[in-house]
C-alpha cells in the first residue's frame, strides 16, 4: 500500500493545463530589509576581526583538537552524560509511575523526591555528594563490600550520582505528562480486550507516551551534556576540566576553553540528528505520512522520483 | 448452557443494579436479562446511563449495589459461602477476554496498523503465535470487508474503515458476548451503513450483542428486545417493534417522537 500524494497532485504529463498570462507588476521594494541586512552583516564583520586581531593564539586549537588529555576528557564526558541519563530515565519511569500509584506512601514519596532535587541547585547536591562522608564513614554491605566513605565514593560515582539523581526528577515530571497525554479510551480498550495492567502500559500506554516524551528527553540530554560541566565541584576529569589542565599547562588558558565550546558544540549537534530520528521512529501512526528522512530525500533525488512511500515502512 | 430447570442460563442478568459517580446518581435499580444469541438494544436520551450500563457489564464502571452477571458468573466478584470476594485485576482480566467492547470513538490502537490492532489480543493475551493470528486477523478484516487495508495505521482509515477494524479486533477474542456503545454515534451518515452491516452480519451468525444506539431502523430491524431508559431507569421493555410503534409510556411516546 502506498499513498503518494506528490503523484497524485500532479497533473498528468500529456494533458498540462494552459496557463494564464502571469500577471506583471512591480514589485514593492523593501529598503529596510537591505539596511538590516548591512548592519546586521556590519557587526558580525566587526566581532570577526575583533577575534582574529585580538590576543588568541588561533594555532593552538587545531594543535590540541585531538591532544590525548583533551580527548580523555571528552570520552568522560559523554560517558557521564550517557550514565546519568541512563539512571535518570530508569529512575524517572519508576518514579511516574510511583506519583501515579494510588498507594500514598509511594506517591508521597516521588512528590517528595521531586521536590527536592528539583528545588535544589544541581550544583550545590553535587558538593553535597561529595561531602557526604561526613554523615556515612564506612559504606558496609555485609556480606559483599565493606570500604571507607571516601574511597568508595569516587568522583566518577559523585559526579554519576549527583547529575543522575538530580535528572531522575526531571524525567519523572516529563514521563508523568507523557502518560497523561494518552486518551483514557486506549487503556479502556485494552482492558476490554482483556490485557493486564502491565501489559496496557507496556504495549499501548507507553508506546504513545514516548511521542510525548521523546522531544523533551532529547533537550534533557543536550542540557546534561553541558551540565555535567559542572562536576569539576567533584573532582571529575571531564572535558572542561582538561581544558583547563592542558591550557594552564601550557599557556593557552582561554584558546582551551574556546576548543572545549567547539567540541561541546560538535558533541550537540551529532546528539541533535539522534534526536530526529527518534522522534520520527515514534511518530508512527500519528501522521499520515512521516516526513523523509534527509538521506532518504538525496536517495530520492538521485533516483529521479518520488515513488516510495515512507508510511508503510518505517 | 442450562440451569437445573432446564432453562438456558441468561448472558446477561441484571438484579436492581445501582451506579453513582460521587453525588450524581445514575443508575436507579436496572432489571433486565438478555438471552443468549439475542440482539438487546438499549436507547434511550442522552444521560440516561445507557452507556454505563453497557461499561458495567465488563467491569469498566464497578456498581455500587445489585447483582449482575454474564453467563452465569457475577462481575467482579466471586461468591462463596454467601460471602461476597473482590476479584483480583487478573481476575477481572480473564473475565473480560469473552466479552468484546466497540467503543463511540474507536479507540484503536494509532501506532499499530489495522492487522496489528486485530492480532494485538490474541497474542498478548491468549499467546497465540504471531502467524497464526496474522492469517485469522486477515480473515476478519476480510469479513469486514477491510482485506486491503490491513497495513494501513487507524490515521489513513474513515471514521467508517476504523469502527469496522476495532469490530475485528474484538472478534479476534472470539468473545461470546459483543457490547457496541454508540457504535455509528462518531460516524459521517454515509458511513454508518458499512458498520451496520457488519453489525447485522455478526447477528444473523448468532452473537449475542448488546447495543447501546439511535438507530431505530437498525434496532427494529435486526433486534429481538428492546429497552427504553430515561433518568437511570428502565421505562419500558419489549419487542422493538412493539415499543417503537406502540409505545405505552408518555415518556417513550415524547422521545421517539422526536428521533423518529
Amino acid at each position: 500500500m502506498s499513498v503518494d500524494v506528490d503523484k497524485a497532485a500532479r497533473p498528468p504529463q500529456d494533458a498540462p493545463p494552459p496557463l494564464p498570462e502571469p500577471i506583471k507588476a512591480v514589485p514593492v521594494r523593501h529598503y529596510g530589509r537591505w539596511v538590516a541586512a548591512l548592519l546586521v552583516i556590519a557587526v558580525l564583520a566587526l566581532l570577526v576581526r575583533a577575534f582574529a586581531t585580538g590576543n588568541v593564539n588561533w594555532d593552538a586549537i587545531p594543535d590540541y583538537l585531538f591532544n590525548s588529555d583533551i580527548l580523555r576528557g571528552l570520552r568522560n564526558t559523554l560517558l557521564i552524560t550517557v550514565l546519568s541519563m541512563v539512571i535518570g530515565v530508569v529512575l524517572g519511569v519508576i518514579l511516574a509511575v510511583m506519583r501515579q500509584s494510588k498507594n500514598p506512601v509511594t506517591s508521597t514519596v516521588a512528590w517528595f523526591y521531586i521536590w527536592f532535587f528539583r528545588g535544589t541547585p544541581v550544583y550545590v547536591q553535587l558538593f553535597l555528594w561529595f561531602n557526604l562522608g561526613l554523615v556515612f564513614q564506612y559504606i558496609d554491605i555485609m556480606p559483599i563490600y565493606k570500604d571507607e566513605w571516601s574511597d568508595f565514593m569516587t568522583p566518577f560515582l559523585c559526579a554519576l550520582l549527583g547529575l543522575g539523581l538530580n535528572e531522575a526528577a526531571y524525567m519523572a515530571e516529563i514521563c508523568r505528562a507523557g502518560l497523561t497525554a494518552v486518551d483514557e479510551g486506549q487503556t479502556e480498550a485494552a482492558h476490554a480486550l482483556g490485557m493486564s495492567h502491565g501489559k496496557t502500559l507496556r504495549r499501548i500506554v507507553v508506546p504513545q507516551a514516548m511521542r510525548v516524551i521523546v522531544p523533551p528527553t532529547g533537550n534533557e540530554v543536550i542540557n546534561m551534556l553541558k551540565t555535567s560541566s559542572l562536576v569539576i565541584a567533584v573532582q571529575y576529569y571531564d572535558l572542561l576540566q582538561s581544558a583547563q589542565n592542558v591550557g594552564r599547562d601550557s599557556g593557552v588558558v582561554v584558546e582551551m576553553l574556546i576548543l572545549a565550546a567547539v567540541w561541546y558544540l560538535v558533541a550537540t549537534s551529532v546528539l541533535s540528528v539522534g534526536q530526529y530520528y527518534l522522534e520520527r521512529h515514534y511518530a508512527r501512526g500519528s501522521s499520515r505520512q512521516l516526513p523523509l528522512t534527509p538521506l532518504q530525500k538525496a536517495k530520492a533525488k538521485l533516483s529521479g522520483g518520488f515513488n516510495r512511500s515512507a508510511a508503510g515502512g518505517a | 448452557m442450562t440451569d437445573k430447570n432446564n432453562k438456558a442460563v441468561p448472558m446477561v442478568k441484571a438484579e436492581g443494579v445501582h451506579k453513582s459517580f460521587g453525588a450524581a446518581h445514575i443508575l436507579k435499580g436496572i432489571d433486565l436479562e438478555v438471552a443468549p444469541k439475542e440482539v438487546f438494544c438499549l436507547i434511550g436520551p442522552s444521560g440516561s446511563g445507557k452507556s454505563t450500563f453497557l461499561r458495567c457489564i465488563n467491569h469498566l464502571e464497578k456498581i455500587n449495589a445489585g447483582r449482575l452477571s454474564v453467563d452465569g458468573e457475577l462481575v467482579g466478584y466471586r461468591e462463596h459461602n454467601g460471602k461476597l470476594y473482590e476479584l483480583r485485576d487478573r481476575e477481572v482480566a480473564a473475565r473480560r477476554r469473552d466479552i468484546g467492547m466497540v467503543f463511540q470513538r474507536f479507540n484503536l490502537f494509532p501506532h499499530m496498523t489495522a492487522v496489528e490492532n486485530v492480532m494485538e489480543a490474541p497474542v498478548q493475551v491468549k499467546g497465540e503465535s504471531k502467524a497464526s493470528a496474522r492469517e485469522r486477523a486477515l480473515k476478519l478484516l476480510d469479513r469486514v470487508g477491510l482485506k486491503d487495508k490491513a497495513g494501513n495505521y487507524p490515521s489513513q482509515l474513515s471514521g467508517g474503515q476504523q469502527q469496522r477494524v476495532a469490530i475485528a479486533r474484538a472478534l479476534a477474542m472470539e468473545p461470546k458476548l459483543m457490547l457496541f456503545d454508540e457504535p455509528t454515534s462518531a460516524l459521517d451518515p454515509e458511513l454508518v451503513g458499512d458498520v451496520l452491516d457488519v453489525m447485522k452480519d455478526l447477528a444473523a451468525d448468532g452473537m449475542t450483542m448488546v447495543v447501546v444506539t439511535h438507530e431505530m431502523g437498525f434496532a427494529r430491524e435486526v433486534g429481538d428486545s428492546l429497552v427504553f431508559m430515561d433518568d437511570g431507569v428502565v421505562v419500558e421493555s419489549g419487542h422493538p417493534r412493539d415499543v417503537l410503534t406502540k409505545p405505552q409510556h408518555e415518556r417513550t411516546k415524547s422521545f421517539l417522537s422526536k428521533v423518529l
